[in-house]
């Protein structure tokens, strides 16, 4: 499932300008907002989601090839990480759902329904 | 100078959170065109981004000196800070000094220097108190 798909399916807001990596595949999930910690687990290709929104996460999202970076509840986004995020190429998603929800849908999306044992 | 070794300098600012990780942003684009495993492109952005924060928060900014050869990065971090008291706390995952300030950013996890000694292929801290600290790095391609 691509990003676009992910947001659509789920009916999360698109918040960065149209582009190509909007289609990249989503392969996996991380859920952390220690910036470090983060920085050393999210792997290329994850939805990361975190619930801060200042311009060192679209650092964080590039420098580890996050697939998109998920923004939970609704917070407000400062316009200068929209902008830093569509110069870096980072696509970033707002949802209505908590962190923990979107990371469930986000492994959905990714596995299907089979958990792990 | 010797032939086929690119070099680079960048300035660190001090608390300053909106150019903090260009440096090491601009490196990553550079190793990317030269074709460089994105392997190896992540494990330099990530222990070159967090010497570079760690400058930005701890040693009121400094410097970047960055030379690339067909081998390797060996990228010195340097600042004029107060120097870390303790080098084996601060080597120690969880072990952090940042400010709540910086710590509302989501910075100071106490991560910083595990995670540059854990991406590197080489690493060196030299520190001393009231002088400043300078993070040495080296990244081998292959």
């Amino acid at each position: 499932m691509t990003v676009r798909e992910f947001a659509a399916q789920y009916g999360y807001r698109i918040v960065t300008e149209e582009s190509a990596s909007l289609d990249r595949p989503i392969t996996g999930v991380y859920s952390c907002d220690l910036l470090s910690w983060a920085m050393a687990k999210v792997s290329a290709g994850d939805v990361w989601t975190t619930v801060h929104t200042n311009l060192n996460v679209v650092a964080v999202a590039s420098l580890t090839g996050a697939a998109c970076v998920v923004i939970p509840e609704n917070i407000e986004i400062e316009e200068p990480t929209v902008t830093r995020a569509n110069r870096e190429d980072v696509p970033l998603l707002s949802a209505g759902h908590g962190a923990a929800d979107i990371a469930v849908r986000a492994y959905q999306a990714v596995h299907g329904d089979v958990w792990p044992v | 100078m010797e032939p086929g070794v690119i070099i680079r300098e960048y300035t660190i600012p001090a608390n300053d959170f909106v150019v903090a990780g260009e440096a090491s942003s601009s490196v990553r684009k550079l190793l990317n065109q030269m074709g460089v495993a994105p392997a190896v492109v992540k494990r330099t952005s990530i222990a070159m981004y967090e010497a570079e924060i760690n400058a930005v928060i701890h040693g009121h900014g400094g410097r970047a000196h960055v030379e690339i050869d067909s081998e390797k990065i060996v990228i010195r971090i340097s600042d004029d800070g107060p120097g870390i008291p303790n080098v084996e706390l601060a080597m120690q995952e969880g072990w952090s000094t940042a400010p709540d300030s910086v710590r509302e950013m989501g910075f100071g996890a106490g991560m910083g220097l595990p995670n540059i000694k854990r991406h590197a292929d080489a690493f060196h801290l030299d520190t001393e108190q009231g002088r400043g600290t300078t993070v040495n790095i080296i990244v081998h391609f292959r």
